[in-house]
């Protein structure tokens, strides 16, 4: 620690940290534009020029490290001299056109101006003008004249994205802000660009003239749409959502927020919304009160439970409900009499239920994420399913720590990766093993080769060791094995291990219990093994569902399914009551997230047209079939009840014992392996039509080995008939010669690939 | 696809440099392509992006900001007039006045026949033979004067 004084306070600060850094920890602040406390230091705006003693001329606060007895002045006549020369330099070319700038009202330079610009400018000439850039349907970035060139956008792609889309091409007074060769900007994480942007340049293109900042209203929230939790700032305006933007925690999302949680919000309203409850009467829809459709779903339940039994009655849920509506719906269920309720809609391996002693989880805080030294991640397409964890991943990498990746497919995560496996499906299980046997054997000093010894080497190297799994692992049909091998591999380097977890709530559906119990069926079995009646909650099982085929054939073949839904989807097909229900906007309730955080949130808006929140839906089904507890007046006194005597911290807990070995049925030909395309994951985002025109939204292609292709007399581009069950889609077959040879990989849970079976397992391609 | 020609002479610079430093040979890399086609295309950048590991923007962003790339066909001798202070002090506007009259072209233009592009330069730091051009950035020639000027495009018609 050393001793500065800033404008005559006396200031303990660390060593090596700078005078900004030090100003904004006493809370002085220093105008600036370039700087940003998460990105490095480029001190090109000059506006943070300060007077410091013995120095002949200001200097950039933002680049100068504290010395001790450094005496600062901010505000001194040297230093508000130099900042108001910057900044009228920085107003000579910006066109100040802040009445028809959507930046207006939160911008950094009008604030700034307003400070320390003159009421007239001098410059009389001709102001250059940079023309516009389309760099996609995210990020609008048609003013580029009002850039101010401080580079922020270009070190957030740099240092946070990992990859450089924008650059700045030409020089001095020619310099621009530019993609390569007019290529758009296609990373997960770009809309933070527009946050960083101090002025007008890089703005949203959904909110684009949508609003004025001063009109909204904020509510805090929560992000549906990844296990992370980041805390949302939901911004509406005439009861409608207009605008997301990230909330501050450093132990979460830092100042963050990945495109899918930013820009969801524009597929909330869309047309297919259900704003009415629905029955089907003779095959026909017709909208009805909320009294007869509830009655005609209470009735037609209370029917199954008392001719066939309650036994078939199943119910299946998404995990980005919220922790109320999971809970009244398993209570629903146990209240009837059914043990068949369930929110691991694609997972396919069941043995570890009642070997698994808690919930799954994170295994550490997200921060321990950034804290590891050696990383050993496991089936998980890290930066689609995770993309603010592998951000996190990414910069603790840059700092030192060394990642490892063992999966079947070996996408660029953009970051330098130690060692990896990539192997098919059906070895993960064996490469595992491997990285285990020599784990142990690196303990006992001696070292093999290979990629599993090499990863048990960085790992057996590390002070402080985490074991992610990622979704691909936690789907995967031998994933309680991968989960005990984890557990032992962690064990074996002195390290943590964790579910990178799929959704917003699937720790908090674990903790309230929506997955049956010793009598009930879990996702799959209820899908096997056909029920007489679903309840779907937010579920759209052709699209949420490990095997689409089966879950559409269950749909299909009951004689009742009461959907609760936000919108009017493929279930109009076999459902018999539509009830629509609040998105997470619209309702308050309890999201908790990977590491065990609970958080809840109020609704930003009122619900669209008659749609309720699920869990006053529940309640009042509940009510109907004459279920004990079913009174709670508010959805805090559901939270309250469902996490009562619920020890949180103490019901997290991802070790696992006595998993028999199962070996995967060898059916031979190729093995499928099947990613969630990043904007598929849950409805919301599957109706979001900017995220839909993203690079990343694109209609999956089958992928595969060059040599594969080349054996079915196929070349890359050509259409291929993909086939699975009864079931064949045709899709463009592509070469990736980074994927194993014996698998193709096609995505899962995009309408393109419903017509195919599960999400494991084998898949024939051949010549169209 | 970069020449064999071209990527054995990035071989010899990244030489220079340690192993994991391979971006540090982009300006030579970049200078190698120009000799050989003559300017750098945006797939030229992108090649030589991945031939050194580094992004195609960084290498654009190299390629924009220094003047002696030529981002498009420059003809088969580039004529650069340095017009800065100095040159210009002692004549570089009759320079190019002489050569717009003989070549027919302003600056940032290339002759019809593909022979001759005229580009306009920054210092070359040899201010006491102002004023200067230099030829495809190789050859510098200075004390210009009509007759001498003349006297250089005769030897390069030749050429």
């Amino acid at each position: 620690m050393i001793n500065i004084e800033i404008d005559g306070k006396q200031i303990q600060t660390e060593n090596g940290s700078t005078v900004i850094e030090a100003a904004h920890q006493a809370g002085i602040t220093i105008p600036h534009f370039c700087y940003h406390k998460k990105l490095s230091i480029a001190a090109n705006c000059r506006m943070c020029l300060v007077q410091v003693e013995k120095a002949p001329k200001p200097l950039p606060a933002c680049a100068t490290p504290v010395t001790e007895g450094m005496k600062v002045f901010t505000r001194s006549e040297q230093a508000v001299k130099a900042q108001k020369g910057v900044m009228e330099f920085l107003l000579i070319n910006h066109p100040l056109d802040c009445p028809i700038c959507d930046q207006g009202g939160e911008c950094m330079l009008q604030d700034m101006s307003v400070g320390y610009g003159g009421g007239h400018s001098r410059y009389h000439e001709e102001k250059r003008m940079v023309l516009a850039k389309d760099i996609g349907p995210l990020v609008s970035a048609e003013e580029m004249s009002r850039c101010i060139n401080c580079t922020r956008c270009v070190r957030f792609g740099v240092e946070i994205a990992g990859q450089m889309e924008l650059g700045q091409a030409f020089r001095s007074e020619h310099a621009e802000i530019v993609s390569f060769v007019s290529g758009t900007v296609d990373s997960e994480l770009s809309g933070n660009m527009i946050d960083l942007c101090p002025v007008g340049a890089l703005t949203s293109k959904p909110f684009r003239y949508k609003a004025r900042s001063w009109e909204l209203s904020r509510r805090r929230s929560v992000s549906a749409h990844d296990s992370l939790g980041s805390g949302l700032a939901v911004q509406t305006k005439n009861n409608q959502v207009l605008r997301v933007l990230p909330i501050e925690n450093e132990d979460i999302n830092e100042c963050w927020l990945s495109d899918k949680d930013r820009f969801a919000y524009e597929g909330l309203n869309t047309t297919d919304r259900l704003t009415k409850p629905m029955i089907k009467q003779d095959g026909k829809w017709q909208e009805v009160e909320w009294q007869v459709a509830l009655e005609y779903a209470a009735n037609g339940l209370r029917h199954i439970a008392n001719g066939a039994g309650a036994e078939q009655i199943g119910a299946l849920a998404t995990a980005n409900s919220t922790l109320e509506e999971l809970y009244l719906l398993q209570k629903l269920m146990r209240g009837i009499g059914s043990d068949n309720v369930d929110f691991r809609l694609r997972q396919s391996d069941f043995s570890g239920d009642g070997k698994q002693q808690g919930a799954p989880w994170l295994g550490m805080s997200v921060a321990d994420i950034s804290r590891a030294d050696r990383l050993l991640v496991v089936g998980s397409f890290l930066r689609k399913d995770h993309p603010l964890m592998a951000a996190r991943i990414r910069r603790a990498v840059r700092k030192g720590a060394q990642v490892n990746i063992i999966h079947s497919a070996d996408d660029d995560l953009l970051m330098n990766v130690a060692h990896k496996a990539i192997v098919a499906p059906d070895a993960l299980v064996e490469t595992l093993t491997q990285v285990s046997k020599a784990l142990a054997a690196e303990k006992q000093g001696q070292s093999a080769s290979g990629d599993a010894a090499a990863i048990a080497k960085s790992l057996a190297s590390g002070e402080r060791v985490a074991v992610l799994l990622g979704n691909f692992a936690q789907q995967h049909p031998q994933a309680a094995q991968l989960q005990a091998l984890a557990q032992q591999i962690a064990a074996l380097s002195n390290g943590k291990f964790g579910f990178l977890v799929e959704a917003a709530n699937s720790v908090g559906a674990h903790l309230v219990h929506a997955t049956p119990g010793s009598k009930g069926l879990n996702a799959a079995a209820m899908l096997a093994k056909p029920r007489k009646a679903y309840v779907l909650l937010n579920v759209e099982p052709e699209l949420d569902s490990a095997d689409p085929q089966q879950a559409v054939a269950a749909m299909q073949a009951a004689d009742l399914v009461v959907v609760l839904s936000a919108y009017k989807h493929h279930a109009t097909e076999y459902a018999d009551v539509l009830l629509p229900i609040a998105q997470y906007t619209e309702t308050s309730g309890t999201f908790v997230s990977a590491e065990g955080r609970v958080q809840s949130f109020k609704g930003a808006v009122k619900p669209l047209g008659e749609a309720r929140p699920a869990w006053k839906v529940l309640r009042v089904l509940g009510n109907l079939l004459k279920v004990d507890g079913f009174d709670q007046d508010t959805s805090e006194a559901v939270r309250d009840e469902a996490l009562k005597g619920v020890d949180v911290a103490a019901g997290l807990n991802n070790a696992i014992g006595g998993v028999e070995a199962k070996a995967l049925s060898a059916a031979g030909g190729l093995q499928r392996v099947a990613d969630v395309p990043i904007y598929s994951t849950d409805a919301v985002v599957r109706r979001s039509a900017p995220l839909q025109a993203t690079a990343d939204a694109a209609i999956p292609q089958v992928r595969m080995h060059g040599d594969e292709l080349k054996k079915l007399g196929v070349q890359s581009g050509d259409v291929v008939k993909v086939s699975q069950g009864q079931g064949s889609v045709k899709l463009f077959a592509v070469a990736d010669d980074k994927l194993p040879k014996g698998v193709a990989r096609v995505a899962a849970g995009h309408t393109a690939t419903v017509a195919l079976g599960a999400m494991f397992g084998t898949i024939t391609v051949e010549r169209a | 696809m970069l020449s064999q020609q071209i990527t054995t002479l990035i071989d010899k610079e990244l030489k220079k440099y340690p192993a994991d430093q391979r971006q540090s040979a982009v300006m030579a890399a970049l200078r190698f392509v120009q000799d050989e086609k003559g300017w750098i295309a945006s797939a030229d950048m992108a090649d030589v992006a991945a031939y050194l590991g580094m992004p195609q923007m960084a290498v654009y962003e190299v390629a924009t900001f220094y003047h002696m790339y030529n981002l498009k066909p420059m003809g088969k001798h580039t004529l650069t007039v340095c017009t800065n202070l100095s040159c210009q002090l002692c004549g570089s506007g009759d320079t190019l006045d002489h050569l717009n009259k003989r070549l027919g072209i302003g600056l940032g233009e290339v002759t019809p026949d593909g022979k001759y592009g005229l580009r306009e330069g920054e210092c070359m730091g040899a201010c006491v033979d102002a004023p200067l051009l230099t030829i495809n950035n190789k050859k510098m020639c200075g004390r210009l004067t009509s007759e001498k000027i003349d006297q250089i495009l005769a030897e390069l018609d030749k050429q």
